[in-house]
Parts: structure tokens; C-alpha cells; sequence
């Protein structure tokens, strides 16, 4: 075994495989967001707001009110949950046939509105969860426990909406709105109701993020800065709306990140991204999946 | 089973549909002929709920359709095969069927639907993988109609199944139509094809811009003059 890691370099596999780990997560962010844009049509700009909420619930719950960690991720997935349903009942469904510039500008008020809160109600402390998780040790190679924990429960969490899009009669519905909207109520479904429950699992993927997000940074109302923007970039990267492409963007995105920290620093990683997905505008402006015409 | 009384109906300011009376008994199959435009399609929307009337009454069993949400209509028995198909092109053919059954009336008796639906169409149930955009008209048409058979339909609403179909293919369609109505369902059909469409149905309306023009007997209205010499060109 040490014999066949001596062959890599350590330091670089350890890179690619936190970037395979940090790729979970992102994945999960771009699969909330792919899906009501999918389903929908519209973009929540504010999604990445609704984690940062998931996370402030989290904080509360177990530093304030000493729950368990397990006991509160519940209680914050439906919590965000139902400010997804109620984001689209409240903002989006009376816009729902307004260009979508005004869609845009409407959740990017949101954006606003929940940093906001979150500073006055909160304040502009860093906070967390006080949880220090262990470092595993492989060979040489170091990776913490809350990494390889989100990156499992983020997988789990998208074979569960896997699952559910694909076996049960609403997923299916779900999946079939976006291909002829007109016609969904001669197949007796209430688009209506199919609209709240997609933005009620659109808002449980950003509470479940919340969940694991919050084991490895802190909480400030600005912390949706820090992963709203990349989670945009790898959707359109991925083309929007497309699950397969946004899962595949997530972990090229990650690689470049984490193996960019590798040579340089974390932020250079960032910016390697973002120059790597201008590029990839010019040459597949439709997303990586997109057929070429 | 299904009554319209006076019923008009458009699109915003236009009016496409001008004080419709239609009926259709139980049992029966009923076609609808008419040229392009004449509000043909209008009509299958309107019972459907697809658009709703601006005036008149519909009723199917004694129960007022315009006051039943839309997507409750199809619990009333009312299954809408629509135009050119509307077939989910990138869910698969089991999907498309699934989507028929949606409905918490037709859930229970899926299983059930399905097997009849693939004894109707076996060539469904070879494709059922398959991306139902990537099939031939023929399969995809046969889809559309199995997705709506599998809600369990009292009266099938059929517009233009045989449209775009090879002469072989649409003589099946109408074979079909036969099966289905043998089968005890009823049928409110639509066609371009207006002689072998009459050699299917009981009575047929004839519309045009949208008033119904002439009804009556399959017989009467192969028989009759103006149908003879706008559609069936003798
Ligand atoms: N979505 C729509 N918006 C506005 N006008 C429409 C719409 N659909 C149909 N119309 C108009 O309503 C009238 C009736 O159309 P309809 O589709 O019912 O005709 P049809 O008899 O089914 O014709 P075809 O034989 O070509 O299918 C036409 O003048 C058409 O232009
Ligand atoms: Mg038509």
C-alpha cells in the first residue's frame, strides 16, 4: 500500500481527493438551485441566503439551546424547507408570468432582506458551532472527519431526490412539467401545488448544505458571499437546469479549486475557477453538456 | 354523458368558439369535422379545461365542468388526447404512462392500467425505456392515447390522432378507435380525415368558424351535400 502511494505525489492526491470531498457539497448547493430553475424557471438569487439562515438555525440550536447535532439538522432542513415554500407562495408565484428580470431583481431583494436581518437579529460575529471534529490520517495524508461526513451525507442526499424524482408520481410530474407546462393539468396535476413542493425540496438541499456547511466554516450574514457566486458559476457552467451537467461542473470546479490551493493559495484556487469558467463560456457558452449545433 | 349548451369560447379578445351545443351519449363515439381554423381543437380544450368559456354551461354526468378546477377534470372521466401528441419527449414511455395515472383515483388501479394498456399496444411495452420523443409518429401516438387510457377515461377526447401518420398507419389508428369503443368507452374524435372517419363514429357535428354548421348520423352526413362537396371532394 505505502509502496503504491510513494508512486504520487501525496500532497497531490490529497488535494484531489479533498476536492472529490468539497465536490459533494457543491453538487448538493447546484442541485437546489438546478432544480427550481429546471422545474420553475426562475433563479433564486438569495439561495445561497437560505443556507446561510439553515446555518444561523443550526447555531442557535446547538450552541444556544444545547440540541444535539443530530437532533437540530432535522429541525434546520425542514425550517429551510419551508422558507423555500414560502419564498415561491410569497415572491415568486405572483411574478410567475413577469419578465424575468423583474424574477431576478424580486429574490436578489430577498438577497438583501435576509443579509440584513441576519445582521440586525444576529450582529456581524463569526460563529460556530464549537464542534471540532478529528483529523483521519492515511499514510501521509490528512483528511477532517467533517469533510468526508458532508461529502457522505451530501451524496445520500442526492440519491434520496434521485430516488424520489425517478419512483414516486410527483417526481415523475416534477421532471414532466418543465418538458410541456400547458398540458400537466390534463394529466390531473396541480402545477400550482407541484411549484410549492419543488421550492419546499429546492429549500431542504439548502438546509441539508446549511447542515454541513456549518461544521466547517463559521456564521456571519454575509457567509452566503462566500459559496452563493460558485454555486452559480458551476449551474451555468453545467448548463442551467441540468442535473448531470451542474453534478459533473461541481467536481471539475472543486478539482480546480483544491488543486490550485495546492500551488498556491486557496483564493488563487478561486480565481483559477472563475478565469476557467470565462473561458469555457466562450467555447460551450450553453454549458458543458449542451449538444453543439 | 357529456352536454354543452351555448357555449362560447377564445383566446383574450378573440373569439374562436360562437354558441356551441354538443352532445354525447354513453356508448356513443362522436366525430367533429371541419375545416383548418374552424375551432376544432377550441373545443376539445374547452371540455378539457385547457381554456375555460366565456359563456355557457358543460356538463359531463351532471356535473358542472367550468366549475371544476382543471386539473380536477380529468377525475371526472374526461381523458384529452391533444394535438400533435404532447408527449414528454425526454421521459421515458413508462413515464409518460405514469404521468396518466397521476391522478389519486387511477394510483391504486396502476398496475392494473398498465397491463391493459400494453395488451392494447404491445409495442409499447418493447419501447417502454425508450425517450418517448425518440419513437416513430405511429409509437408516439399510440403513447399518447395509452397515457390517456390509463387514467381510466369514460370518454376519450381523440384530436386528429391519425395527422401525420403513413396511410397504413392511420387505417390502424381507426381500427383502433373501433377496439377502444368495442371496449366500451366512450369517444369524442376529431379528423381531417372525414370519409373514414364517418365509416368509425355514430354521428359526427360539423363545424366551421366556429359555429357547428350541420350534424347529424354518419349516414346523413356522409350522405349530405355540403359535406360532399367541402371534405369529401365529390
Ligand atoms: N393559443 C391560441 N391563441 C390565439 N388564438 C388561437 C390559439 N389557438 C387557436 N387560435 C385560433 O383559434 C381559431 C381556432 O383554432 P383551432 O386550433 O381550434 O382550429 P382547428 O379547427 O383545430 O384547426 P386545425 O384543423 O388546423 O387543427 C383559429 O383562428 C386559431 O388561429
Ligand atoms: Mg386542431
Amino acid at each position: 500500500m505505502q509502496a503504491f502511494l510513494d508512486i504520487f505525489d501525496i500532497y497531490l492526491l490529497e488535494a484531489v481527493i479533498n476536492g472529490i470531498l468539497l465536490g459533494g457539497v457543491l453538487a448538493l448547493l447546484a442541485l437546489g438551485l438546478n432544480l427550481i430553475f429546471g422545474v420553475i424557471d426562475v433563479t433564486w438569487i438569495c439561495y445561497a441566503e437560505l443556507v446561510m439562515i439553515g446555518m444561523y438555525a443550526m447555531y442557535f440550536m446547538v450552541q444556544y439551546y444545547g440540541l444535539s447535532y443530530f437532533i437540530a439538522a432535522p429541525f434546520t432542513i425542514l425550517l429551510v424547507a419551508l422558507l423555500g415554500a414560502l419564498l415561491h407562495y410569497l415572491v415568486i408565484a405572483p411574478l410567475l408570468t413577469a419578465p424575468p428580470i423583474n424574477q431576478l431583481l424580486a429574490t436578489g431583494g430577498v438577497l438583501f432582506v435576509l443579509q440584513s436581518f441576519a445582521t440586525v437579529a444576529f450582529g456581524i460575529d463569526f460563529r460556530n458551532l464549537g464542534i471540532r471534529l478529528p483529523v483521519l490520517a492515511f499514510g501521509d495524508m490528512n483528511f477532517s472527519y467533517a469533510r468526508l461526513l458532508s461529502f457522505l451525507a451530501a451524496l445520500v442526499g442526492m440519491v434520496a431526490v434521485y430516488l424520489f424524482m425517478t419512483r414516486t408520481f410527483t417526481g415523475t410530474a416534477i421532471r414532466a412539467i418543465s418538458q410541456d407546462r400547458q398540458i400537466m393539468a390534463l394529466m390531473g396535476v396541480d402545477t400550482k401545488r407541484m411549484y410549492i413542493i419543488t421550492s419546499a425540496l429546492g429549500g431542504g438541499l439548502a438546509g441539508l448544505a446549511a447542515c454541513l456547511l456549518v461544521l466547517q466554516y463559521d456564521v456571519h450574514p454575509f457567509v452566503g458571499l462566500s459559496f452563493g457566486p460558485i454555486t452559480f458559476l458551476i449551474c451555468v457552467l453545467g448548463g442551467l437546469g441540468n442535473f448531470i451537467g451542474g453534478f459533473i461542473a461541481a467536481f471539475v470546479f472543486a478539482e480546480i479549486i483544491s488543486l490550485g490551493g495546492l500551488f498556491s493559495d486557496l483564493e488563487w484556487g478561486y480565481v483559477l475557477a472563475f478565469a476557467f469558467f470565462i473561458v469555457m463560456m466562450f467555447i460551450r457558452p450553453a454549458g458543458l453538456l449542451a449538444r453543439r449545433r | 354523458m357529456l352536454e354543452l349548451r351555448s357555449v362560447d369560447a377564445g383566446y383574450g379578445s378573440f373569439q374562436a368558439l360562437f354558441d356551441v351545443n354538443l352532445d354525447v351519449k354513453a356508448g356513443e363515439a362522436v366525430g367533429v369535422i371541419g375545416p383548418n381554423g374552424a375551432g376544432k381543437t377550441t373545443l376539445m380544450r374547452v371540455i378539457s379545461g385547457l381554456i375555460r368559456p366565456s359563456r355557457g354551461s358543460i356538463r359531463m354526468e351532471g356535473v358542472d365542468v367550468v366549475a371544476t378546477p382543471a386539473h380536477r377534470i380529468v377525475s371526472l372521466g374526461i381523458a384529452h388526447v391533444p394535438e400533435n401528441r404532447r408527449l414528454f419527449p425526454q421521459l421515458s414511455v413508462d413515464d409518460n404512462l405514469k404521468m396518466g395515472a397521476f391522478m389519486k383515483e387511477a394510483r391504486g388501479t396502476y398496475a392494473k392500467r398498465l397491463d391493459f394498456v400494453f395488451e392494447l399496444f404491445p409495442r409499447l411495452k418493447e419501447r417502454r425505456h425508450q425517450m418517448a420523443g425518440t419513437m416513430s409518429g405511429g409509437e408516439q401516438q399510440m403513447c399518447a392515447i395509452g397515457r390517456a387510457l390509463m387514467s381510466n377515461p369514460k370518454l376519450l377526447l381523440l384530436d386528429e390522432p391519425s395527422a401525420g401518420l403513413a396511410p397504413v398507419v392511420v387505417q390502424q389508428v381507426f381500427e383502433l378507435v373501433k377496439r377502444i369503443r368495442a371496449s366500451g368507452l366512450t369517444v369524442l374524435i376529431v379528423e381531417q380525415n372525414v370519409q373514414q372517419v364517418l365509416h368509425v363514429v355514430d354521428r359526427a357535428y360539423l363545424i366551421e368558424a366556429g359555429t357547428i354548421r350541420s350534424s347529424g348520423t354518419a349516414a346523413e352526413m356522409l350522405a349530405s351535400d355540403t359535406v360532399k362537396e367541402a371534405y369529401l371532394g365529390v
